[in-house]
Order: C-alpha cells, then sequence, then structure tokens
C-alpha cells in the first residue's frame, strides 16, 4: 500500500490540507504546558509504525507538492541551492544517504540498484529513471546535493567540520523559517546563530557545537524546533518577505483556524561517510488551527505554551502581532483540564 | 544523549609481516556484508580480549576508502609499550574474531586545500595510506614527505613509491638524509594545507618550523594518539558512583574507571577527542595532563582531566564520576 499523494499548492489558493491520519502523526513539539530552549537532542532511531519517525528519512502525502513548490522557489531564485567548490564530495555522500533511506523506507516509490559506480535510481511519484556514474558529476542533470533535494522533502544544510567548528558550505533551502542560505554561506556555527535571543547566554551553543562536532557514522541525533505561519506557505524567506510579511496582519478571529498554522521542523544531524561533513536536514511540518484542535490535548496545551511564552522567544518568532489573537481563539477549545505527558494527542 | 560509536564484528582474514616491526591486519565483517565507508585519516578502536582485561587501542584505517570489503590497520610492535601492539603481533591470527569501532575521523582532510602537503615520520605513515589513496582517485593535489629509519623499516615505502612516482619523497635515518623542512614550508603554493603524524619530536618542530614561517593554525593538521604513560599508582574517588579506585602503575584513569563499572563516554582513547573529559571535584596533589584536547587554561585550573591519558601525584583525587 503506497501513499496517496495529495495535489495541493502552498501559495496563492493555498489548498494545502492535512488528511486525518495524517493529522494524527503530527510531531507535535510541546511535551508539556510550556516551552524553552533547551539541548532537546536524543538519537536519531526509528520510532513507533505510522509516526513520523517510522523511517529516519520520512516521505509523506505532501511529497509531490511539496517537490513542485520547490521547483517554483528555484525558478525564480538559483541562489537558495549553494555549494562551495569543496563540498561536492559530501553532495555524493548525501545523494547515496538520501536515495538509501528513501528506497528502504518507500520501496514501492522509489528504488536504486548499484552496480559498481553505476548506479539507477528509480523515483516513481516524480517519473523519474535515471542511470549514472556515482562520483561523476557529469552523468547527473544538476551537481549530487541539488539532485537529489530536488527529490527529497525538507531544507537540507551541509557543514563542513574544521578547526573545532562548524561551517555552513552547503545546501538547499526553500522551506525556511525567515533565514537565508545565500546571506549565511560560508558562516560558522556562531556566526549564524547569532541572532538566537537567551540561548547564548544560556551556554546552550558552545554546548551543542560539542555534541555535534563528535557526532559519529551511523549514529545520527535529532530535535524539534517550532514556530508558526499564516496561510500553508513553506517558503517564508527573507528574500520573499515581502509577499508573506504582511499575512499577519491579516489574522482575524473568524479566520484563525484555516489560517494560522503551527510549523514544526524535524531537524536531524548525520555524519557523512567520505567528506566527514555534516549534514542537517531540516523537515518542515505544518498544521492548521483547525486541525490541531481535533487533539483535545493539544489544543489545551498549545494554548498555554502560547499564552506563557516569554515575550522574547513571540518577538523572536514573529508570533507577536497576532498572537493574542490566536491565543483567545485557542482558549475556547481550553477547559482547563489537565493534560497528559508526552507528545501523542491521546 | 548518547556518545560513543556503534560496533561492528569482524574476522581477521589475513595477517602479513610488513617488516620487521609492522604487521598487518585485514579485517572483514563477520556476517559478510559491506563495511561503512570512511574518509581517508579515520581511525577504528580495535577491542582485545586478553584474558580477561579488555585493552581498547586507536589504529587508523591505511585501506582506500573506497574499499568497503576489507579494512587494514597497520600495528608497529612496541616491546615496552602497555601491550596491545604486542597482544595484535603474537595472539592475532587469521580467522581471529574481533569487535572494533565505527571509524572515526579526527585527522579529516580540509577539501578546501588547493594543495596537501603530507610529513609522516615511521609508523604515522598509516592515515595518509588512505589519504593519499582518496586524493589519488579525485586527482587531488598532494605530496608526501617520508622520514623512516632504515630502508629495511621504511615500512610502505615501494607501495607508495610506485604508486605515486615523485609525488613521495623518502628520508632515511641512517643514510643521513634529512627533510629540508624549512625550504619546503617556504616554497608551497598558496593554499597548501600541511599534515603531520608521527613521534611528537617531529611534530612539534614541524608545527613551531611551520608557526615562526607564518602559517596560520587553520591550515596546519597533525594527529597525535597519546599512548597512556605509566606513572605511580593513585587512589581516585568517583563521587557519582561511590568508588574508591587505585590506578595501577600500568593502567589508565579511564580503564580504572571503567573497572569499576562505570562507563565514560570515549573515543580516540588518545587525549584528542575531548569525549572523556572528566570533571574534578577536588584535589590535593599535582595533575600530570598528558592531553592535547583541554587547554593551557583547563590545564592550570584544575577542574578537569582527560582520564584516558593523564594522571595524578598526590593526597587525594575527586571526580565527578
Amino acid at each position: 500500500m503506497g501513499i496517496n499523494f495529495r495535489k495541493e499548492t502552498f501559495r496563492d489558493d493555498f489548498t494545502f490540507r492535512n488528511s486525518p491520519e495524517f493529522v494524527r502523526r503530527f510531531p507535535f513539539p510541546f511535551h508539556e504546558d510550556a516551552y524553552m530552549y533547551a539541548v532537546n537532542i536524543e538519537p536519531h532511531v526509528p520510532g513507533p509504525e505510522g509516526s513520523v519517525l517510522e523511517n529516519l528519512i520520512d516521505v509523506d502525502e505532501h511529497y509531490v507538492a511539496e517537490m513542485e513548490d520547490r521547483a517554483l522557489v528555484l525558478a525564480e531564485d538559483p541562489l537558495r541551492c549553494q555549494s562551495l567548490p569543496h563540498m561536492t564530495l559530501a553532495g555524493w555522500d548525501l545523494l547515496e544517504l538520501l536515495m538509501t533511506e528513501q528506497a528502504n523506507g518507500y520501496p514501492e516509490h522509489f528504488s536504486l540498484s548499484r552496480d559498481g559506480d553505476r548506479w539507477r535510481w528509480i523515483n516513481r511519484p516524480l517519473g523519474i529513471d535515471d542511470t549514472f556514474t556515482f562520483g561523476d558529476v557529469s552523468t547527473l542533470p544538476y551537481g549530487p546535493m541539488e539532485y537529489i533535494t530536488r527529490q527529497s522533502q525538507g531544507d537540507f544544510c551541509i557543514l563542513d567540520q574544521r578547526d573545532g567548528n562548524l561551517w555552513m558550505d552547503a545546501g538547499m533551502v526553500t522551506t525556511q523559517a525567515d533565514w537565508s542560505l545565500d546571506f549565511d554561506i560560508g558562516m560558522n556555527f556562531f556566526e549564524w546563530h547569532a541572532p538566537v535571543p537567551l540561548a547564548h547566554e544560556k551556554g546552550i551553543f558552545t554546548r551543542a557545537l560539542k555534541f555535534l562536532t563528535n557526532i559519529q557514522q551511523g549514529k545520527p541525533a535529532r530535535r524539534l524546533n517550532w514556530t508558526m505561519t499564516i496561510n500553508p506557505r513553506l517558503d517564508t524567506s527573507p528574500e520573499n518577505y515581502h509577499k508573506w510579511g504582511t499575512d499577519r496582519m491579516t489574522v482575524t478571529p473568524e479566520n484563525v483556524g484555516d489560517k494560522v498554522h503551527l510549523r514544526v521542523e524535524l531537524q536531524s544531524f548525520w555524519r557523512l561517510p567520505r567528506s566527514n561533513a555534516l549534514v542537517f536536514p531540516i523537515r518542515c511540518y505544518l498544521i492548521k488551527m483547525d486541525e490541531l484542535v481535533t487533539s483535545p490535548k493539544w489544543a489545551r496545551r498549545l494554548h498555554r505554551v502560547l499564552r506563557d511564552l516569554p515575550q522574547e522567544l513571540a518577538d523572536y518568532k514573529g508570533l507577536t502581532r497576532y498572537r493574542p489573537t490566536v491565543v483567545e481563539w485557542l482558549s475556547k477549545h481550553d477547559d482547563g483540564a489537565p493534560t497528559s505527558a508526552g507528545f501523542g494527542p491521546d | 544523549m548518547s556518545t560513543g560509536t556503534t560496533k561492528l564484528n569482524v574476522t581477521v582474514t589475513e595477517v602479513v609481516a610488513v617488516n620487521e616491526l609492522v604487521k598487518r591486519f585485514h579485517f572483514e565483517r563477520t556476517d559478510g556484508g559491506d563495511l561503512p565507508t570512511f574518509s581517508g585519516g579515520a581511525h577504528v578502536v580495535v577491542e582485545m580480549r586478553d584474558d580477561g582485561r579488555t585493552r581498547l587501542n586507536p589504529y587508523s584505517l591505511m585501506s582506500s576508502p573506497l574499499n568497503t570489503r576489507d579494512y587494514t590497520i597497520s600495528v608497529r610492535r612496541d616491546d615496552v609499550g602497555r601491550g596491545g601492539s604486542l597482544f595484535m603481533h603474537n595472539r592475532v591470527r587469521r580467522g581471529t574474531e574481533m569487535v572494533i569501532s565505527y571509524p572515526v575521523n579526527l585527522f579529516s582532510l580540509d577539501l578546501r586545500a588547493k594543495k596537501h602537503l603530507m610529513i609522516a615520520g615511521g609508523i604515522g605513515i598509516t592515515p595518509f595510506m588512505a589519504q593519499t589513496s582518496q586524493l589519488a582517485a579525485e586527482g587531488g593535489n598532494f605530496e608526501l614527505h617520508y622520514t623512516c629509519r632504515t630502508p629495511a623499516l621504511g615500512t610502505y615505502t615501494d607501495v607508495l613509491a610506485q604508486r605515486y612516482g615523485r609525488r613521495v619523497q623518502l628520508y632515511y635515518d641512517d643514510r643521513n638524509e634529512k627533510l629540508p623542512l624549512e625550504r619546503l614550508l617556504a616554497s608551497q603554493p598558496l593554499g597548501t594545507h600541511l599534515y603531520i603524524c608521527g613521534p611528537a619530536g617531529m611534530i612539534r618542530w614541524v608545527r613551531e618550523t611551520a608557526a615562526a614561517q607564518g602559517w596560520p593554525d587553520e591550515t596546519v593538521h597533525y594527529e597525535h594518539f597519546a599512548a597512556p604513560q605509566p606513572g605511580a599508582p593513585f587512589d581516585v574517588t568517583l563521587a557519582v558512583s561511590g568508588n574508591q579506585i587505585r590506578v595501577g602503575e600500568q593502567q589508565s584513569l579511564l580503564k580504572a574507571i571503567e573497572a569499576a563499572g562505570v562507563d565514560p563516554p570515549y573515543l580516540c582513547r588518545g587525549g584528542v577527542c575531548g569525549q572523556c573529559e572528566t570533571n574534578v571535584i577536588s584535589h590535593d596533589g599535582v595533575f600530570r595532563h598528558n592531553d592535547h584536547w583541554l587547554s593551557e587554561e583547563d590545564h592550570c585550573s584544575g577542574k578537569k582531566i582527560m582520564p584516558c591519558v593523564s594522571r595524578f601525584e598526590g593526597s587525594s583525587l575527586v571526580l565527578e564520576r
């Protein structure tokens, strides 16, 4: 039984929806009724069947539509995909990782056959059947990173590791929460995290860097991050701020349920074998408030988290203008009952 | 957060005496599958079960990173060391089943380099065997300078000369051939990165010469696994687990902690990776720091120790383990 890929848009008429079983598998990020930064990293091992963690690289019903949206972004702005010259080997590493994981996890949709350096890759949802020589850039229509990340959900940052630091030296970034690869390219870990409030004072980045530089082959790790997005728009980039920034002024008590989305990033961290670089897939999941409140526990908890969020964090996440309207709307779904521990919808 | 690496069950498929002091060991997966791909400069930690004791020694992988059929390491016999190399030389044969770690790379190539200049001394040649294979396959620009005691002890000089011709320069001590380091470092093109692996004295000499010539730190890479030094026995209190332990003369502090049933994270066991860094709660005595991980400031603070290679002399030491 394969995935039934939805035909939908993340722009203009915004026809994105989650079907009911995908609402249930949404990676809700709050394990308690409050939120504060923590280095919430855990081993990236497979989770329960039917969850977004069942496969370490998740493919879902939005796959085809997300890849179409990515192609539109790249056609307008090719700088969303960049790879500095020394990162080509890491691109091949990533191609191997994503082809292997997608073919193993979803054999009805993807297949990979390898005969030495001659590889054949079949991607049925996108109608691709390519044979190429692994390691020979001239045998693919794009560089290896661009080729495979045009066929994989989520953004990808490839970080070179040297001098005890990580460097943002390659990436495919079209579904980001207001940051720019073109701006950050070549920066190190502390430079690209400089705008984050509160976390520096807590020494979080120093500890996180130490952990990340020690990630070993075969032992990936993950964490969840979150923000909110008005309209189901994947491309909320600084480059296109003029297109989405004003959306935040359109939230009214009547349209919260359809317009306001919780946006969760499943970030994972993998050591790449040939290049010794790290790849950092950032997979974005969106859920409408109308969909989210079909779980009474999630409705109660999100209400409490948003209501009590420190102002600096609300400002950093860009929620300030519409937070009161959303909190008011959610309060109608919070009867004050206690919530159970853990992330699940009950 | 868990650390450490995944383990691999392997079988020794071949043992080759390379010369009087060095043996080469070939490992394949015991279950017959492929081994993980690795990057040039990576090492594995080999577990040795020796009459109830377990030794854990890191060895650089020297096979081509493109070959996932087998891994090879070369071990130089050290008659006065802690016995890991003697175990490998005397006890490990074709067919021996062993456990090794996944590859870990703490001596990675900087792929931005316009040229890779490598300097090896003695058995320090092993990581360069893998790195030169990797670079040659990609058309990379490298040059290897390799000093050995005698031609008979010049491990893999023949293989290297045959593979790479004039890209390899050999220097033999018994012929009074000396690496012309100052001239070599002064004549490199812009964008060259320097890599050093060999005895501690050589690493110091090359680093100091490079620094004096104004090479930026970021372009100078070296790998030096410190072997744990023996020393007078000392007593330690492990405050978290509530153990009192004695560290033997030939034992590392990390081994003694492990023997008490406490499992600190580790990767290299050579004072390089930082995994086993341990907080000192109190002490009365002098630290013998032998690691390359902690800063000078940390060494002076008396608040941290790397138990894989460092020791202590004094009346009391309490660690947060």
